[in-house]
């Protein structure tokens, strides 16, 4: 199978992301009415939409935390349901809420969290990540002191103990300092650059525009736009959605 | 790694965390012993009917303190994202339901370790030489607790009126547990041959494997959505 | 899918049943030597008793198909059988108390198997309240389906509890009787009874299973038409 730009999609398995008619209801409610979505390694697709359009539900059935009502997902070639924790020790999620433990310092966070990715040896590994994040000299404060910033750095922190090959990404531009979105940015070129696949959703159309490859919109659980990113400009893009916000209000 | 570590890591992660405030070690602590302090008012300031009916209040005090400490530990995950923090690594489900209660069981256990002597003091009752035995009777019925209580918590966290609905549903179903706690720490503390307690150390071992198993093979269905 | 002659079905013999139940427990059987004419509530505390452990057997069974399988039908029967598990189990009650009035001069009396149906109905009432405040169904329905499971492999150790507790305290309880310490007349009045509460309790099932159904196709309907 070829690919429209010429690649050779079977090479290119190794992290692919593959949503076919994927379909969530909570109850009574749809979260999400049938998604068709490929994301391919080496690729990063920012997914926005309004509050309730189903972003955050899409990412969390993608890491493994909620299982879909139906239609299938499938990961580096595996259907996702077959091997959670295979996939998940793949994959590297930066969460709305920071995920870190208040009560120990930012070292005990990253030695636990370490522990639960199965490192052996994690000390040298701990100290490393402290100092890419700038947090070298804050390693034995309690997280509880931290600015938002810190916390979202040592976040981040963990998710490089590893490289992951799938990288899921939920508001991650909401309370970063400066250090922070640099780190962010150079963290998410250098996993491109080694394959790995990110699925980034999020309100902020500038960064989210800047830092894709692909684009979608999603509107009350329905992806209502696609394209790449050269095929558009930031400007088209921004009205583009907006449109689509307003056609989503007279519904 | 193997999966007794990591039941290990997230054991010492909870302890560590809860070393860190002595929050919820606090609280549980000054609940029960407040509780047991005010018993004497309930009873009418009548010893010798509190040190009568002394293991049954004993008891009631831990029940009590228990659903405190469990309540708490499940709060502390919620904060922050931290449940879906760890469901996120790939760690078997299981190993996170035994670290926590690993956790919860040793937190609970602490409490009634410092309670029983205070116990002794305020109610003028001489435990030293029971202590080895009254542990004996509350290791298994402190475990049963945590087992059930670790599972259910972990049920009731989402709920609207969790605060009442953790008791009211692990209340009944540790009935066997506080009813044997109750009458094996009487043996002991009526200084009665320690064969009469056995049964009651039976019945315990029974309800904590039973439900151990089953907490074992349920817990991940809980925490999936 | 439970037809409507099914249930109307299981409804008329239910009622024959009920019927034929009263008529054994008032007129067939004879009078207690003991305890006179009282006595008749045994044959419908017991076999409610007898039902009610059955309908959570009922909820066991259906929870775990409904973990293992994840079809509604499942957790709709083990809902609907929790339901007229609760009312059985508080007649039940209600029955052993009107029965302990007359007969010890007390409404209330921690007699094993009273003791032990009260846990029962608690434990019941709690898997009715935890499903109501779930809010989403799918996720309520896999909570209840674990406190199914460990609400009924519980019942056998608090039976034992309770039973130890009160044989070490107290002499054990003249409310005892089974059907093998019974006159066979009496017994004969016991069986048609248990029957007939038996096949009420499937006519309530039943009729509740078609309410349940009913919802899910509801439910189903919507999904397509929206989705």
């Amino acid at each position: 199978m070829v690919r429209a730009d010429g690649a050779d999609a079977t090479r290119a398995s190794a992290a692919a992301i593959e949503i076919r008619r994927l379909v969530k209801w909570y109850g009574s409610q749809p979260a999400l009415r049938g998604i068709d979505l490929d994301v391919a390694p080496g690729e990063i697709l920012a997914l926005f939409g309004p509050n309730g359009a189903g972003k955050t539900t899409l990412l969390r059935i993608l890491a493994g935390l909620v299982r879909q009502t139906s239609g299938t997902v499938t990961v580096a070639g595996q259907p996702l349901d077959r091997d959670y924790n295979g996939v998940r020790r793949a994959m590297g999620v930066l969460a709305h809420g920071h995920q870190l433990y208040e009560g120990l310092s930012a070292t005990e966070n990253l030695t636990f969290a370490a522990a639960m990715l199965g490192l052996d040896g994690p000390s040298e590994r701990v100290a490393q990540i402290l100092l890419r994040v700038g947090l070298e000299a804050a390693a034995s404060s309690s997280v509880r002191t931290f600015s938002s910033g810190m916390k979202r750095r040592l976040a981040l922190g963990k998710l490089m103990l590893r490289e992951p090959r799938v990288i899921l990404l939920d508001e991650p531009y909401a309370s970063l300092d400066l250090q922070a979105t640099k780190l962010l940015e150079e963290f998410l070129m250098a996993s491109k650059i080694k394959g790995a696949t990110t699925v980034l959703a999020t309100h902020n159309l500038t960064m989210g525009f800047g830092v894709a490859d692909r684009l979608a919109i999603l509107r009350q659980g329905r992806l209502v736009f696609e394209a790449r990113r050269e095929e558009t400009s930031l400007e088209a893009f921004r009205s583009l959605f907006a449109l689509h916000g307003e056609l989503g209000e007279v519904e | 790694m193997t999966f007794a570590r990591r039941v290990m890591a997230i054991a010492r992660k909870d302890l560590l965390a809860e070393w860190r405030n002595r929050e919820s070690f606090t609280a549980m602590f000054s609940f029960a012993f407040l509780v047991l302090f005010l018993f004497n008012f309930a009873l009418g300031g009548d010893q010798t009917l509190i040190r009568g009916a002394s293991s049954g209040l004993l008891w009631l005090a831990f029940t009590f303190t228990s659903v405190l400490g469990l309540a708490r530990s499940v709060q502390g995950e919620l904060e922050n994202d931290c449940l879906d923090g760890l469901l996120l690594y790939p760690v078997e489900r299981e190993a996170i339901y035994l670290g926590k209660l690993l956790g919860n069981f040793m937190v609970i256990l602490l409490v009634e370790v410092v309670i029983f002597p205070l116990f002794a003091v305020l109610y003028n009752m001489d435990l030293w030489a029971k202590l080895p035995r009254l542990l004996l009777i509350a290791v298994p019925g402190t475990l049963g607790f945590a087992v059930a209580g670790t599972l259910l918590s972990t049920m009731t966290a989402s709920l609207r009126a969790r605060e009442a609905m953790l008791p009211f549903l692990l209340f009944p179903l540790t009935i066997p547990l506080i009813l044997s706690a109750v009458r094996g720490t009487e043996v002991v503390l009526l200084g009665e041959p320690f064969e009469l307690a056995v049964p009651w150390l039976k019945l315990m071992a029974a309800f904590d494997t039973v439900f151990l198993v089953a907490s074992l093979l349920t817990f991940e269905y809980l925490v999936e959505e | 899918m439970i037809g409507r002659g099914l249930e109307r079905a299981l409804g008329i013999l239910a009622l024959i049943g009920l019927v034929t139940g009263l008529y054994s427990a008032f007129v067939y059987a004879p009078p207690d030597a003991v305890q006179g004419e009282v006595q008749r509530i045994m044959y419908l505390h017991v076999p409610l008793i007898l039902v009610s452990y059955l309908a959570f057997f009922v909820v066991f069974v259906a929870s775990i198909l409904y973990l293992a399988r994840r079809r509604e039908r499942h957790d709709a029967i083990a809902h609907s059988s929790a339901e007229v598990g609760v009312l059985f189990t508080a007649l039940a009650i209600a029955a052993g108390s009107i029965w302990g009035r007359p007969t010890w001069g007390t409404w209330w009396t921690w007699d094993a198997r009273l003791t032990t149906t009260t846990i029962l109905l608690l434990i019941f009432i709690g898997y009715l309240m935890l499903r109501a405040l779930v809010d989403d169904p799918s996720r309520g329905a896999v909570f209840s389906a674990v406190l199914g499971i460990i609400g009924f492999l519980d019942v056998p150790i608090i039976h034992m509890s309770v039973v130890w507790w009160r044989t070490l305290h107290q002499p054990a309880s003249v409310l005892r009787p089974g059907p093998s310490t019974v006159a066979p007349d009496m017994q004969v009045a016991l069986y048609t009874n248990l029957a007939a509460f038996v096949l009420l309790y499937g006519y309530f099932l039943a009729k509740r299973l078609r309410l349940e159904e009913a919802r899910w196709e509801l439910t189903r309907l919507r999904m397509e038409g929206v989705g």
